[in-house]
């Protein structure tokens, strides 16, 4: 008994570590393959982690203005992102704090993540800061909501918020052409878009201050504090990418009774999907142009749509008014 | 059976998603490809119905549909645009966010109509109604809110694609319904190439705000 | 071996196909009138011969006597157009090479209205509206004047939105109807429908008759559906407008009225009479006091249509076995008279050269004899006895005032409110100082003397069999 709860553990503080040491690989791969489909060379697949080393070691320079907001929100936005990525069931589902991973708690917890995020932008009184919280907000006012939606369509199909219990749900029943589904899936990939500042949404290399969305609200971070929120947006484009294997492209996670050999197969699966889904966004944000930001709302606002479809849909299915 | 019920169900749900499509759109061009998306939909789902129904019949009125909607007519009218010189961007008379917001309350209400009345009928057919009722809404709607010309006949043509889709959902429909469908493409089309060149060569343009001095009443 | 019915239909359509290639217009025109002659005596062998209840076509008490208005006035138009488009040509309003196209579309037109007249499948019916409507709409652009295509393309928007939701209303038709009959023909069959009507869904019935409301609603011209009605009147040929109010308002209000039938046999749905009421009687009202401040005399008298249906539909809302033998005569009468009246407008305008009725004074001076023919048109669809008009109105009042007296009020004000304006109009056009020109009419007065002959006649002797048809029409109607 005693032997079962701490493999448990342990299993569940794997999943946290891997998530943690997988997550600059993923945005490696991303830059990667986004520079050798432009003809370049491209940075080493293991930067982002030298690029955390080399920021940890630096000095942290604060500007006078700033407030204890400033000094401890890296902190906080990363531990909130972290407990959210580990939350997502990746190669097992029904691990030890499962019953903790309600979707709506995961939104909770970026919610606040991007609510400090935004407050620290701000917090220094410089301009370009001012500009990134507002239009990050303005993006969230919209995505959230299709975030929302897309949660209700999941729970009314697998009956449950829990994410275990939806990866469950849709392992076991093989769900067919459902068109709410595949809106429900076009609408979470243009929130997973927006939440992570990729193209369309906003270019995450671009150094011109007044294009810039969530690089604007971090501009006066330096040193520890910088390397934490990097870690934090990699760790927020893991969860992303690991929240659409888990709801869409489930197989190969072990159910939770499996063994060492189920979850080692689950393991690789996962980090198979995640590497491929990296790629993926690779080729998307070569593909596509970023939007002007007047048009943004449109675009999270068709994520929206969909999400409401995609609910009206199932309740359609299930003749709720009849 | 399931299957071929899922499979339609996919299909018409396509085709509500591009009716949004329609409206979402701010150059004509793009409303055209839209509309070229949603016929080519509409001739895919009529020619399931007709695999999964054993209805052969209804193969014509998908290539019908294929050929006429989601080809000729797009074509014909990129010609048009192209060649008259008719403003590319659409002029609207709301903006895009409060028309997708209207249009997702029509469809709720398309969808809360139909299963409450026709409750006696069997649900898949119920939903199918419900998804074509939407479309329908969703096409009066562009007439509505957009002012140039061409983009008026695209919602009444999207409209059309409702109605059909609907027809084709009825099932057993005779073929008469069926061939009068087709019909009204054809004598639509007649209709409007008449007029979009009587307007272009009267107004030299298309923006119905021109056109409309009969607002009211003309004493 | 071909049948009457068939004939009404394909004798126009036929002729349809060989006009086109007739040019010339004298030619183009008598054949047309011969052609509209032709079909005429089909419609006269229908009425002549017994009911016939087929799979595609029905003929019985309800529709003979419309399809025999039908033919007739398609007869005198022609009979009008004839004279009427040889001056429009010589003025330059019209192009001789549209001629053809003209007189092409006329008897495509009425074979059209034939077809949806006796068609016993639904969607066959809403074939030949459809097909109607579209060709009027083209034949309203016919001048090609900015306001004739402004008006055109007004009336085909608000046509072919009107036309999709009937479509759908038919569709669901259908679907009430399947569980009864079964899949296929016999449930888009509407003597069968009918027979069956108390075992089909009645919720499916109700939502099927609000979009049939709607879209046929909005051919027949009902507030506040009507936007299209005046400009298409106004603006096209007068043969045309002619037709629009005599005829197709008239077929679009018979295809409404068999669907009713339909909800009237299923006691469980919900009675559509109210709506009707309401309805009618805000068009009445609505277009009697818009009839104030008309100027142009054709938008005026459009206007009096859409009060005239008005009317109508109030009476068929009313319900009822008097009420609805109103309606229906009513709308006989009015199919008659107003044709009447516009070929007097018609004959107007061309002496005047002017629509405006500002510019159109002193008639009884310049043109005596117009003049007093279009005094009494004017008579008679204010309603003065002893006009057909008359008739039916005094019906129409008093079984509404037998049932509901207070609601009685409300028609006999429209209606005092129409007679106010249009005799004012009237007293101007006929007497007062001639202003303006005044040319010979060439067009022929044999037309609107027949029509005003016919609804007198009416007016003071109903044959029997008539009456025998409308009552039993009224009883389907419930």
């Amino acid at each position: 008994m005693t032997h079962d709860l701490v493999v448990q553990f342990l299993a569940q503080g794997a999943q946290m570590t891997f998530v943690l040491l997988i997550a600059p690989l993923a945005v490696g791969v991303v830059r990667r393959v986004k520079a050798r489909l432009m003809r370049r060379q491209g940075p080493p697949l293991l930067q982002a982690y030298l690029d955390l080393a080399k920021l940890l070691r630096k000095e942290s320079v604060i500007a006078e203005s700033a407030s204890w907001l400033f000094r401890s929100a890296p902190y906080l936005i990363f531990a909130l992102t972290w407990v959210a990525a580990a939350l997502v069931p990746s190669f097992a589902s029904g691990l030890m704090f499962n019953w903790a991973a309600d979707v709506v708690a995961l939104v909770a917890l970026l919610g606040a993540a991007r609510a400090l995020l935004a407050l620290a932008g701000m917090d220094v009184g410089t301009s370009f800061g001012g500009i990134g919280s507002s239009r990050e907000m303005m993006i969230a006012t919209l995505a959230e909501p299709a975030m929302m939606l897309i949660v209700v369509t999941l729970a009314i199909a697998a009956g449950t918020t829990r994410l275990a219990g939806v990866a469950d749900f849709f392992i076991a029943e093989p769900f067919g052409v459902r068109v709410s589904l595949a809106l429900s899936l076009i609408s979470l990939v243009i929130v997973a878009l927006a939440e992570n500042a990729r193209i369309p949404v906003d270019n995450p290399t671009t150094h011109l201050e007044l294009t810039m969305v969530h690089e604007a609200m971090v501009l006066e971070y330096s040193g520890r504090h910088l390397a934490l929120i990097e870690a934090a947006s990699h760790l927020k484009l893991v969860l992303y990418l690991s929240l659409l294997i888990c709801l869409f492209a489930p197989f190969g996670m072990a159910p939770a009774t499996a063994g060492l050999s189920g979850w080692a197969i689950g393991l690789a699966a996962w980090i198979a999907k995640l590497l491929a889904g990296a790629v993926l966004l690779g080729v998307w944000e070569v593909s596509i142009a970023k939007m002007r930001v007047f048009r943004l709302p449109d675009f999270v606002g068709v994520a929206f749509v969909f999400g409401f479809i995609a609910i009206l849909l199932a309740f359609l299915t299930r003749g709720v008014f009849a | 059976m399931s299957q071929a019920y899922e499979i339609s169900h996919l299909l018409a749900g396509v085709m509500l998603v591009t009716s949004f499509a329609l409206l979402y759109q701010e150059r004509v061009a793009a409303v055209l490809n839209a509309f070229a998306a949603q016929s080519i939909t509409l001739a895919l789902a009529v020619a399931w119905s007709a695999w999964s129904d054993n209805r052969p019949d209804l193969f014509i009125t998908a290539l019908i549909a294929l050929t006429l909607k989601g080809i000729v007519i797009p074509v014909a009218l990129h010609r048009t645009v192209a060649r008259l010189g008719i403003h590319r961007e659409v002029e609207k008379v709301v903006g895009v966010g409060v028309a997708l917001m209207v249009g997702l309350a029509l469809t709720g209400l398309a969808q809360a109509l139909v299963l409450k009345v026709a409750a006696g009928m069997a649900s898949h057919a119920r939903e199918e109604l419900a998804l074509a009722l939407a479309i329908i809404l969703l096409g009066f709607l562009m007439m509505i809110v957009r002012r140039n010309a061409v983009t008026q006949v695209v919602g009444f043509m999207s409209m059309e694609n409702g109605l059909i889709l609907a027809a084709t959902g009825a099932r057993g429909m005779p073929l008469v319904v069926e061939v009068s469908v087709a019909f009204s493409v054809l004598i639509s089309l007649f209709v409007f190439a008449v007029f979009v060149f009587r307007i272009r060569e009267r107004f030299d343009t298309v923006d119905l705000e021109a056109l409309d001095r009969m607002r009211g009443d003309r004493r | 071996m071909i049948h009457a019915y068939q004939l009404v239909v394909l004798i126009p359509y036929a002729a349809a196909l060989i006009l086109v290639a007739v040019p010339g217009y004298r030619v183009g025109a008598t054949a047309n009138v011969i052609v509209s002659a032709a079909t005429f005596a089909a419609g006269l062998w229908l009425v002549a011969g017994e009911s016939i209840v087929g799979d595609y076509a029905i003929v019985d008490e309800f529709n003979i006597v419309f399809i025999a208005i039908n033919t007739l006035v398609g007869f005198t138009t022609a009979l009008f157009s004839a004279s009427y488009i040889g001056h429009e040509i010589e003025t330059g309003r019209l192009s001789p090479s549209f001629v053809r196209f003209y007189h092409a579309m006329f008897q495509a037109m009425m074979g059209s209205m034939n077809l949806a007249l006796i068609a016993n499948n639904i969607g066959v019916m809403w074939v030949g509206l459809e097909l109607a409507t579209l060709i009027t709409v083209v034949m309203v652009g016919l001048y090609r004047t900015p306001q004739a295509i402004e008006a055109a393309w007004k009336y085909f928007i608000l046509a072919s939105v009107g036309i999709s939701l009937a479509f759908f209303g038919t569709i669901l038709i259908y679907l009430a109807g399947q569980p009864a009959l079964g899949e296929g023909m016999p449930a888009m069959t509407w003597s069968l429908l009918q027979a069956a009507a108390a075992r089909m869904d009645p919720a499916i019935l109700d939502l099927a008759f609000i979009f049939l409301l709607i879209g046929y609603g909005t051919k027949v011209g009902l507030a506040p559906l009507h936007a299209w009605l005046p400009d298409a009147h106004a603006e096209g040929p007068t043969p045309i407008s002619a037709v629009l109010s005599g005829l197709l308002l008239n077929v679009a209000l018979y295809a409404l009225l068999r669907f009713k039938m339909l909800v009237a046999g299923q006691p469980a749905a919900l009675d559509p009479g109210p709506v009707m009421v309401v309805m009618g009687l805000v068009s009445l009202i609505f277009a009697a006091f818009m009839l104030y401040q008309r100027r142009d005399i054709k938008r005026l008298f459009a206007y009096s249509s859409i009060a005239h249906l008005g009317l109508i539909v109030f009476a068929f809302g009313m319900g009822g076995p008097l009420a609805n033998f109103a309606g229906l005569l009513h709308m006989a009468m009015h199919s008659l008279t107003k044709s009447g009246i516009f070929f007097a407008v018609g004959h107007i305008a061309q002496a005047k050269g002017t629509q405006r009725i500002a510019e159109i004074r002193g008639l009884s001076v310049t043109h005596p004899r117009l003049a007093v023919v279009f005094a009494l048109a004017v008579l008679a669809i204010c309603g003065m006895p002893p006009f057909g008009v008359f008739a039916s109105e005094f019906l129409i009042l008093t079984t509404t005032f037998a049932r509901e007296p207070w609601l009685a009020l409300l028609p006999a004000f429209g209606l005092l409110v129409g007679f106010g304006a249009l005799l004012m109009r009237l007293q101007g056009t006929i007497f007062g100082e001639p202003v303006g020109p005044a040319h010979r009419v060439e067009a022929s007065s044999v037309p609107m003397v027949l029509h005003l002959l016919l609804v007198l006649a009416a007016g003071i002797f109903l044959p029997p069999l008539l009456v025998a048809w409308f009552q039993r029409a009224a009883e389907l109607l419930g």
